[in-house]
């Protein structure tokens, strides 16, 4: 992992805080008691599970540590976070059993 | 402060507690990812005082360390956060009669926990002045976002200490999955996922990472359609 440069680290910081309050400020402060289109909604409605997988896959399929290549441990952490955290519905129980599993295999298998 | 408005407080307070223990492994988390990143206890801080949203700075930290163009970063992380506009619409019905500044402070504190509390509170108590709501609404921020940026210095302060063979590498992914899954209530919302990560994978050799904001379009779009035919499946059957 590479470090990351200062000035643009800080630009990204004002950037996401202004934009994140204008997203969070847009209705309560600006339009109004206004209903969004159902149709903007809907999509709305998927957002998360539409960005937060196409950033999380390629750093499964690639890990960085290992030069690119999947490796048991990781494969294997990323398989039961997802379904620990898919049957349970409990983010830190699958956090935990997830680091557990990465932890484990990689004392077992280096 | 009238007493109504003080016991409002005390409610929110009480409603948003809960959220700490979500809130403290997060921002533990995001601290020692940061220190992991090469940002001092200073920047991390400051990171998570200005934007405040667990997920976008996950995204950011992380598409900056793969040296990306800040624009895209900025699109990428902003996209994380799109929900929020629909927290602040969702708050406008109940927040809407108060002055500019109070406005402007409960968008600012508007999280996943603090709208959860405040959107689950006014539902069940739906008769009250936008002033009390605004009471309780301060009491959930309180209890949540300190505990935000406490334990994000924490975590930067921890993170220095903890050696390489850790493999805090897979700490992001680990974090992110674990925040995908339980998401994952339909089969609109799996669909979505699985054609993000399949053209996530299949454009990953794109320039700037544009993979990223093309497979995230086409998931939204995606989740809606099939959202789309299971309601008129279930209106027809």
């Amino acid at each position: 992992m590479s470090q990351i440069d200062h000035t643009a680290l800080w630009l990204t910081m004002i950037g996401l805080g202004l934009g994140s309050f204008g997203l969070r400020f847009i209705f309560l402060g600006l339009i109004g008691d206004r209903a969004l289109p159902e149709w903007v909604q809907r999509h709305l409605r998927y957002t998360s599970v539409a960005v937060l997988p196409a950033i999380v896959a390629p750093l499964i399929a690639f890990p960085a540590a290992t030069g690119g290549t999947p490796d048991l441990p990781r494969t294997a952490a990323a398989t039961v976070t997802l379904a620990v955290g898919y049957f349970t519905k409990n983010v830190i129980a699958a956090i935990g059993t997830g680091a557990a599993t990465l932890y484990l295999l990689l004392y077992l298998v280096g | 402060m009238t007493t109504s408005l003080r016991s409002e407080f005390a409610k929110g307070l009480r409603g948003g507690a809960p959220f700490v223990l979500v809130i403290i492994p997060f921002g533990l988390l995001f601290g020692v990812v940061a220190t992991e990143a090469g940002l001092n206890v200073l920047e991390a801080l400051s990171f998570s005082v200005v934007v405040i949203a667990g997920a976008a700075q996950f995204t950011a930290l992380q598409l900056l360390q793969d040296q990306l163009p800040v624009a895209i970063v900025l699109l990428s992380a902003l996209c994380v956060n799109l929900r929020m506009a629909m927290y602040s619409a969702a708050l406008t019905q109940h927040l809407g009669p108060l002055p500019l500044w109070k406005k402007a402070v409960a968008a600012y504190f508007t999280v996943d926990q603090t709208f959860a509390t405040a959107a689950l509170d006014y539902e069940k108590r739906p008769n009250r002045t936008a002033e009390q709501k605004f009471a309780f609404f301060m009491g959930a921020a309180i209890a949540i976002c300190p505990a935000w940026y406490v334990f994000t210095i924490v975590g930067a302060m921890v993170g220095n200490a903890i050696p390489e063979s850790f493999a805090l590498d897979f700490a992001v992914p680990i974090t992110f999955l674990a925040m995908i899954a339980p998401a994952l209530r339909s089969m609109a919302h799996v669909a979505a996922a699985f054609t993000s990560v399949v053209l996530a994978l299949a454009l990953s050799g794109l320039p700037y990472n544009l993979g990223l904001p093309i497979a995230a379009l086409c998931a939204m779009i995606v989740g809606a359609a099939v959202e789309q035919r299971l309601t008129r499946a279930e209106a027809t059957a």
